[in-house]
């Protein structure tokens, strides 16, 4: 019962922390994102290609921007405190609009891409462990650090040129076929479709990443006394492998996993932009050059609290893998 | 190229065939769905509210201009089928179509071209402050006849009456309402051909067919869809696979417009900007270090070889300009003004004239450049000009930023040497070129105004001239005059004329108007099979 209680406490204080750090994050994001020059009223009327100080006069006026800046801050901040993220005076929408239009888009990117990478590199970095030194863990090594360095970017032009342009397999871009107008599966065929490029590239990228991991964690693992014993024992390798080692090498790719799962929401820029994907990365970057900072504020502030979130889910989850973490 | 544009020409004879006989020659609607790709994604869909590029192609489907624009920048009838100035220039009468609806079904009438004249135009409009600066009273005698009644001639105002110029809102949908908030403004109620169905935000803005259009049998297509593409090469991938067959704007890098109109499904036109007539040039800031004496101003111009500039840099897609007033205007272009050709040795005797010698490293005096990042064109533009001043003994440093950067920069902080932009000069200079020149905007940081910080009395007592000159020769001259001043004193050196080009697909047929890129797309519609049912039965 004390036990019980005594946890309660620490995930009452760990909640606590988390509010704080949230709050913190957004109190720096607000000064540091007013250091960038200009305001977004400059941006529309620059865009409007001719204004007259009256347009803009009247702009900063809608958009709040004639109040000092203690005002401005003392307003966000209260916004923030009432789960308010604001109102996008350039989209002419509320952020939580916004933000919530590109959060499923986003998760089915980032998921696809992040899941093909963890089983598929996973796989990968196994096979690679346990042939280690052997002509299989060479070229597996070689594919791994040929997709960690080819920019991003340019993989999925290639993607698109190959697979839609010559080949004419797949479509070029965005997320679905709205000149057809389907419904149900159609639809979600359609969607999937589209998904194949966008996943593929950004999934071959974080594949590097989980292959390079297991096959490191998995080679330090075989060196453990356990591995020896179980080798002594007439242990299968196969079973060695799979229950002794894999298992223990999780653990650095469970933390891999969350740092990601953290920015998750960030998205991708340039897998987005490349493929008219609508995700938030797209969102928050060309809030920044519109200087839409409500926008952007409301990004950043959901993607600390999803850092914030995954951190404590990790937490949570070496206890599960490995009681020791929780002992001390 | 050649072969682009002789297709372009004869796109344009059977658009007007189509037009000239619409009972014999009435073409079967076959439909289909055009899709068209716009970029960067529109703020808002109204343009009433905003004048720029992506809101002017997608909005000027779903409204209807008073008036389009044909090549020669001459009025034609839209929603106003006629027009009359009076004899003093002092008024100015429209008659409007009859029998023209909202597409919420309610009327068109003159009512609503008073209140956004008196409430949007005159209010919020950042170019039309100006144009219709010297209405006094809008009186409407009956539902389709507004009168304006000015207090000086303002022949502006007939080539700023298309749907980008002097867009016409529903008074049922705003009055009393904040115009810049309203949110009809991102779901726009036009007259136009095309009805607002949808705006995905990131990845599209659906049209569809209005079936009560006053111009009968029009449009021809069901629907158009405006695709969101950020990246230039998706963008070309796309329009090559045929995903998407219409896209203004120069939608792709100048050096894969080439490749992309060689291929046969696709043509390359620069057809469609005349409204527009875009000119490059460099702000010199006039106040500030070696480019305040006008000898070295005169120098720098004279170390640029603007048709390389043309050809290397903008691949063709540009001329060589001599004048603010690009030559498309054709009535006020004018031809005799101080010229500065291309003449690096004479640029180096201008310089050392005016006591900047080469030190000892060759260098006479080193400056930045800044650029506007619209993309790598301008980016090379400046590269142009650094390599041709360094040639004359003058160190450029290239500076890069983000627009809002930029435009505080040159138009506020004034922290500048040479700033390379464009502005869209369109059919009147007055709408968009003497802004350039106007020294009450210098510093107040209004973006695209007075740069260069050019002060000069006698230019602004020609700019406030011509704004109130009824008689065209007068006008005329009076613009002569303006660009002799300004092309001796150079605060603003023209680099070209920019030509904007549309990728489109070969077997899409349409008009040309001068104002097509933020027309309408009425007569759009496609010979043979209609792209716009399933992948798999497109394939």
């Amino acid at each position: 019962m004390s036990r019980l209680t005594a946890n309660l406490g620490t995930l009452g204080r760990r909640l606590l922390q988390m509010a704080s750090v949230v709050v913190g994050i957004a109190v720096i994001n607000f000064c540091l994102l007013h250091l960038a020059p200009g305001d977004a009223v400059q941006v529309l009327a620059g865009e409007a290609g001719s204004a007259t100080p009256e347009y803009i006069a009247a702009l900063r006026a809608q958009f709040g921007l004639d109040q000092t800046m203690a005002v401005q801050f003392a307003r966000y901040l209260s916004n923030v405190l009432a789960l308010d993220l604001g109102f996008s005076f350039r989209q002419g929408l509320p952020v939580a609009t916004l933000i919530l239009q590109r959060v499923g888009p986003t998760l089915l990117l980032m998921g696809t891409s992040i899941g093909f990478a963890v089983l598929v590199g996973g796989a990968l970095g196994f096979a690679a462990a346990r042939h280690a030194g052997r002509p299989l863990d060479t070229a597996i090594s070689i594919l791994a650090l040929l997709f960690y360095a080819t920019p991003v970017f340019w993989i999925g032009v290639m993607l698109i040129v190959v697979f839609s342009v010559w080949l004419d397999w797949l479509p070029v871009g965005g997320m679905a076929q709205v000149e057809a107008g389907l419904t149900g599966l159609g639809y979600a065929a359609d969607v999937a479709q589209h998904l194949v490029l966008p996943a593929l590239t950004l999934g071959l990228y974080y594949l590097a990443v989980y292959t390079r991991l297991t096959r490191a964690a998995m080679l330090e693992a075989y060196g453990q006394d356990y591995v020896r014993t179980a080798v002594a024992k007439g242990v299968r390798p196969h079973r060695i492998a799979r229950r002794h080692v894999l298992r223990n090498a999780l653990l650095p790719i469970v933390t891999q996993l969350g740092l990601q799962l953290g920015s998750i929401l960030g998205g991708a820029v340039l897998v987005e932009t490349v493929f008219a994907w609508p995700g938030l990365g797209r969102l928050a970057f060309e809030a920044l050059f519109q200087r839409d900072l409500n926008l952007l504020l409301g990004i950043l502030l959901c993607s600390s609290v999803v850092v914030v979130l995954a951190n404590l889910a990790v937490d949570l989850l070496y206890g599960v893998l490995d009681p020791r973490t929780t002992r001390s | 190229m050649v072969s682009a544009y002789k297709r372009g020409v004869a796109g344009v004879m059977l658009g007007l065939a189509l037009t000239v006989g619409p009972v014999c020659a009435e073409p079967e609607r076959n439909g289909g769905t055009l899709t068209a790709i716009v970029q960067p994604e529109p703020v808002i869909l109204t343009a009433a509210v905003s004048s720029a590029a992506p809101t002017g192609v997608v909005s000027g489907t779903i409204f209807d201009g008073l008036v389009d624009y044909d090549r020669d920048l001459k009025p034609i009838p839209a929603l106003a089928t006629a027009w009359e100035t009076g004899p003093d220039g002092l008024s100015l009468t429209l008659h409007l179509r009859s029998g023209v609806t909202w597409h919420d079904g309610k009327p068109f009438t003159a009512a609503d071209v008073k209140w956004t004249l008196e409430n949007v135009w005159t209010k919020i409009h950042p170019r039309n402050q100006i144009t219709f600066g010297k209405v006094t009273t809008v009186e409407t005698p009956d539902p389709l006849t507004v009168i304006l009644r000015l207090s000086q001639p303002s022949p502006a105002i007939l080539s700023s009456l298309n749907s980008n110029g002097a867009q016409v809102l529903p008074k049922h949908l705003y009055e009393g309402t904040d115009v810049l908030s309203n949110p009809y403004n991102n779901k726009p109620v036009g007259t136009g051909p095309f009805v607002f169905k949808e705006w995905n935000r990131g990845n599209h803005i659906v049209l569809e067919r209005n079936p009560s259009y006053w111009d009968q049998g029009k449009p021809y297509l069901d629907k158009v869809v405006f695709r969101v593409l950020p990246d230039a090469a998706a963008r070309a991938a796309a329009l090559e696979k045929g995903e998407a067959q219409y896209a203004p704007l120069s939608p792709v890098p100048l050096r894969d417009a080439a490749r992309l109109g060689a291929l046969p499904n696709l043509r390359v036109a620069t057809t469609g900007y005349e409204w527009l007539s875009p000119w490059l040039f460099a702000d010199f800031n006039v106040e500030r270090g070696p480019l305040k004496d006008v000898r070295v101003r005169r120098a720098l111009a004279l170390a640029i070889d603007r048709a390389a500039l043309a050809k290397v840099v903008w691949f063709g897609f540009g001329q060589p300009a001599t004048s603010p007033v690009p030559s498309t205007l054709t009535d006020f272009h004018a031809k005799d003004v101080p010229a500065h050709p291309f003449d690096p040795k004479r640029a180096e005797v201008l310089l050392d004239e005016a006591g900047f010698k080469r030190d000892a490293n060759a260098t006479r005096f080193s400056l930045d450049i800044d650029y506007i990042p619209y993309g790598d064109d301008f980016k090379r533009t400046a590269e142009f000009l650094k390599a041709s001043l360094r040639r004359v003994g003058v160190e450029a440093n290239i500076r890069s930023q983000d627009t809002p950067s930029y435009t505080r920069r040159i138009y506020g902080d004034r922290d500048f040497d040479i700033a390379i932009t464009w502005f869209a000069a369109f059919s009147d200079p007055q709408v968009g070129v003497t802004r350039a020149y106007w020294s009450a905007s210098i510093g107040k940081n209004i973006p695209w105004t007075n740069g260069s910080g050019y002060r000069n009395p006698e230019v602004d007592g020609l700019i406030a001239a011509v704004q109130g000159e009824a008689d065209a020769g007068k006008r005329r001259d009076l613009f002569r005059r303006f660009q002799q001043i300004v092309l001796e004193d150079l605060p603003t050196l023209p680099l070209l004329e920019l030509k904007f080009f549309t990728v489109e697909a070969s077997n899409l047929r349409h008009d040309a108007r001068g104002d097509q890129v933020y027309g309408t797309l009425r007569d759009f519609r496609f010979d043979g099979p209609v792209p716009g049912h399933s992948r798999a039965s497109a394939n």
